[in-house]
């Protein structure tokens, strides 16, 4: 038996069915209007951020809230080379940097902190994003006397391909490495860290690595969604929602699942979209019942309900054939 | 008395009232955490309730903010105790072990910080309040401090200091204790503890409730001011050791003082600061300074 | 020369020595059981060994060189495996996948995934397990469970294998089992470290024992010898 070879039944269904959706999505500048074009984008951005943070947070079972700090760091990037004023290095490189910055200070900040178990880890992270937001502030005051900065502007469909590609690069990765070597590596740590390191695990090297690699893409997508906010300030980029929003989108979805974090975020992003649009004044307040009630009610999250109605209706068809069966 | 004497007991008192407000916060956290396991970042949304509430009652009703004391501690307690009575008695009985506990109670809590704060939108809108009590001078030995600063810092060390005794004295606060040890063995012993539990996400709110009363008369409010303080109220529980209620008060008093001193240099410092503080010593010591 | 080797191993937790000053050694080949009393600091001594834990001060050494300081990944890729006394299998990954991340990650220079998925097959079979290959690691019973993590540490290709209370929770036919893979293993040419309070499995299958009580190595012989000293009778009936 090889676990990376599958067998072409598994392959081929959920192979089509990604295949279509990227051809939707690729067409959709074309067909979509201004207005879901720029949804879609967003939606985009929620999904990156969370299948990004279950690639680390999933299989390692470390609960890591410095999402935040990554998707700042790109903003960040993005509003120091590419102001309004005029890029100083083109958008695709700094997309590149944004996320490599931010890989350098997971690689850093993993290092140091991995060790952490449990909840020290989730505030330890927390609190590394409030304490660059602080420090951002501190700067801008007292350094450079600046008080938020301009991102030059983007043409929208640029900003969704873009966008797109990072998505569909991550959705690659994070295929590969749940079929890999390493995520093999990465699962036995997050079943028993002690047992993962005795049987020969390096398993400092891989938590790092995937902290690493998830903060690649969190970067990188913050590069882009800084030049559709085109203002920013360390409220802006490091603001703490983002940091407990995968979170909650993932466990909204299901963490079971590739598609369960990918179709919670879908899921969320547009009711907050919509909420935010359509009730403003009522938004936190919906949105909060809504986060609690599907904590709440979804331990599994949609993906779990879905599987335990399924399971119900079969259980309940089976039943009724029994019955008819007894009958006749 | 000399300029730069007058400065430092001027940031010393400054130290204190910040440190009381803050070890006030800190062991009500503590408490919901230590005993009850829940990471609640709704905590500060309980202050922000308490200073809103003694605002509409001091200016639309002209109650006495000290007064104010006794309505919202009771109020707050009843919704913290209902609270974990409902919501988080179910995430933990369906929980499938303490640790996924610790992670949904935590997330709830921060769907909770948006339903409070988005009710505290409607009610007082978005802007700035504020109002004055107790604004005038004080003479002390040749210094001048305002009179709210010092019945604040009174109020809130005897308050902690009254907590601190109910949990060392009496028959209900033993039982909190011993729960917050060892929950099995205390329910071995025949401790209630879903009551327990519940008593101390109470006390919790209500400590936290309490604060806000105290300190409204000296901050600007805003329904978005509480989550600063739960992050705060965070880095003094880890400080003092997660659970441990004399470490939350003396590590409160301790990160206010810091507080006050960072504030003279440069004020927009102060949060970042603690941030610092909290993670080296999180690396250097991940138990706490006063844990095990 | 000695496959493994302690000197002047010492733990403390706190003010606790959980264990104090020993020397040890263990032949290439032999079967050695460590037993004392609950709290004697056997399962220390093997987190010192398996560098769960760093000894301080002592030096340990394997085949002749200084492994003290050493990461657990690192020793477990020299040949040095382990169980534990509370199982610590993979339990929501299918039995195979839980053997297939030890010969995966545990053999030194790594192997192809042809590679380690023979390796992890034969282990299974090595231990009685290949019928329930697919079924996930938690549906197993105890005993199950116990020879899943031998079958694991297997996987790693180890020269030296030690192994916490195997025997504890067994039944008496399950025990008799156990002695006999024990033996399989040793067979094979792999060195083994026991500890066991099960004194049938210890006496049957030893070649040598080691007596620990409070951290100290309180005696040391074989098993006719251990059996009769009155040092470690009176520290068992002491108890
Ligand atoms: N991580 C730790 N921190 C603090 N004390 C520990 C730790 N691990 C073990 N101890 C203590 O060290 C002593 C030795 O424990 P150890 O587990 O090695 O005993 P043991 O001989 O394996 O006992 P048993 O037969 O019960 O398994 C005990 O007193 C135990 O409480
Ligand atoms: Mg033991």
């Amino acid at each position: 038996m090889n676990i990376t070879r599958f067998t072409s039944k598994g392959f081929l269904i959920p192979g089509l069915i990604s295949l279509v959706i990227l051809i939707a999505l690729v067409t959709l500048p074309f067909y979509g209007s201004l207005y879901n074009v720029i949804m879609v984008t967003s939606i985009l951005m929620y999904i990156i951020l969370t299948v990004s943070w279950v690639l680390f947070s999933g299989p390692t079972g470390y609960m890591s809230l410095a999402t935040a700090a990554f998707f700042g760091i790109g903003i960040y990037a993005s509003a120091i080379f590419l102001p309004n004023t005029g890029a100083i290095l083109p958008l695709l490189v700094v997309v590149v940097i944004g996320g490599l910055v931010s890989s350098l200070v997971a690689l850093g900040v993993g290092a140091l902190t991995l060790r952490l178990r449990g909840i020290y880890f989730a505030i330890f992270t927390f609190g590394l994003v409030v304490l660059i937001l602080e420090l951002g502030n501190w700067w801008e005051h007292t350094v450079t006397h600046t008080r938020g900065r301009f991102v030059m502007l983007v043409d929208n469909d640029v900003i969704f391909y873009i966008m797109l590609a990072i998505f569909v690069l991550l959705m690659l990765t994070t295929y590969l490495i749940r079929r890999s070597k390493f995520g093999l590596a990465m699962r036995s740590i997050g079943e028993n860290e002690e047992a993962a390191a005795h049987i020969g695990v390096n398993v400092t090297m891989v938590k790092v690595i995937t902290f690493a690699i998830s903060a690649f893409f969190m970067g990188a997508a913050g590069v882009i969604w800084a030049t559709k906010l085109t203002y920013v300030d360390p409220y802006v980029a490091f603001n703490p929602l983002f940091s407990f929003m995968p979170v909650l989108m993932a466990i909204f979805g299901g963490m079971g699942q590739i598609y369960g974090p990918v179709i919670g975020a879908v899921i969320f992003a547009y009711l907050q979209e919509k909420l935010q649009t359509e009730f403003p004044y009522y938004y936190m307040l919906i949105f909060g019942f809504v986060l609690v009630a599907a904590i709440l009610y979804l331990p599994d999250g949609l993906i779990g309900l879905i599987q335990k109605l399924w399971r119900l209706i079969r259980r309940w068809r089976k039943g009724g054939a029994a019955k008819q069966d007894a009958n006749t | 008395m000399p300029e730069s004497i007058v400065t430092i007991m001027d940031v010393a008192i400054g130290g204190l009232l910040l440190g009381g407000i803050y070890a006030l916060i800190a062991m009500g956290l503590s408490l919901q955490y230590g005993v009850a396991r829940v990471l609640n970042i709704s905590h500060g949304e309980f202050i922000m309730l308490g200073a809103f509430s003694t605002f509409t009652l001091y200016t639309v009703v002209g109650i006495n903010p000290l007064i104010c004391l006794a309505i919202v501690g009771p109020i707050a307690f009843i919704i913290g105790f209902l609270l974990q009575r409902t919501l988080f008695t179910q995430l933990r009985t369906s929980a499938p072990n303490p640790g996924a506990f610790e992670a949904s109670s935590l997330l709830a809590t921060f769907g909770l910080m948006y339903v409070i704060q988005g009710i505290a939108l409607q009610i007082w809108g978005a802007d700035y309040r504020a109002y004055t009590y107790l604004n005038f001078g004080v003479d002390l030995g040749g210094a001048i401090f305002s009179a709210n600063k010092l019945v604040i810092l009174g109020f809130a060390i005897g308050i902690g200091v009254a907590f601190y005794i109910f949990l060392a004295r009496t028959h209900m606060g033993k039982g909190i204790r011993s729960a917050a040890q060892d929950p099995t063995t205390a329910s071995l012993m025949g401790v209630n503890i879903n009551r327990v539990l519940a008593l101390c996400f109470g006390f919790g709110a209500a400590m936290a409730g309490l604060a806000g009363v105290l300190y409204s008369m000296r901050i600007p409010l805003n329904p978005a001011m509480g989550l600063q303080y739960t992050l705060i109220a965070i880095i003094i529980i880890v400080l003092g050791g997660l659970g441990s209620i004399p470490g939350a008060f003396i590590g409160g008093l301790i990160l206010g003082i810091i507080g006050e001193i960072v504030t003279y240099i440069d004020p927009s410092l102060s949060l970042a600061a603690y941030y610092f503080i909290f993670m080296l010593l999180l690396l250097v010591r991940p138990k706490g300074i006063f844990g095990k | 020369m000695q496959i493994l080797e302690g000197e002047k191993v010492t733990k403390y937790f706190g003010g606790l020595a959980a264990v104090s000053n020993v020397d040890f050694y263990v032949g290439q080949g032999e079967v050695v059981g460590l037993i004392g009393p609950n709290g004697a600091g056997k399962t220390t001594l093997f987190n010192l060994i398996s560098a769960s834990l760093v000894p301080k001060p002592g030096v340990i050494k394997f085949k002749g060189k200084n492994i003290t300081g050493k990461k657990p990944h690192k020793i477990c890729r020299m040949g040095i495996a382990r169980t534990f006394q509370t199982v610590k299998i993979f339990t929501n990954m299918p039995v195979l996948q839980n053997v297939l991340a030890g010969s995966f990650f545990g053999t030194s220079p790594g192997m192809s995934s042809a590679d380690a998925a023979r390796e992890a097959s034969e282990s299974l079979e090595f231990v009685g397990l290949s019928d329930m290959a697919a079924l996930p690691a938690r549906d197993l019973t105890l005993a199950n469970q116990k020879r899943l993590e031998v079958a694991r540490a297997m996987a790693t290709r180890p020269e030296l294998l030690l192994l916490d209370e195997l025997m504890a929770g067994l039944n008496a036919t399950e025990i008799t089992e156990g002695m006999e893979l024990v033996k399989k293993i040793r067979d094979k040419g792999i060195t083994i470290v026991m500890i066991e309070h099960v004194m049938k499995a210890i006496m049957n299958v030893c070649d040598r024992i080691i007596v620990l009580h409070h951290g100290e190595k309180i005696a040391e012989g074989t098993p006719q010898e251990i059996a009769t000293s009155k040092k470690v009778i009176e520290v068992y009936l002491g108890e």
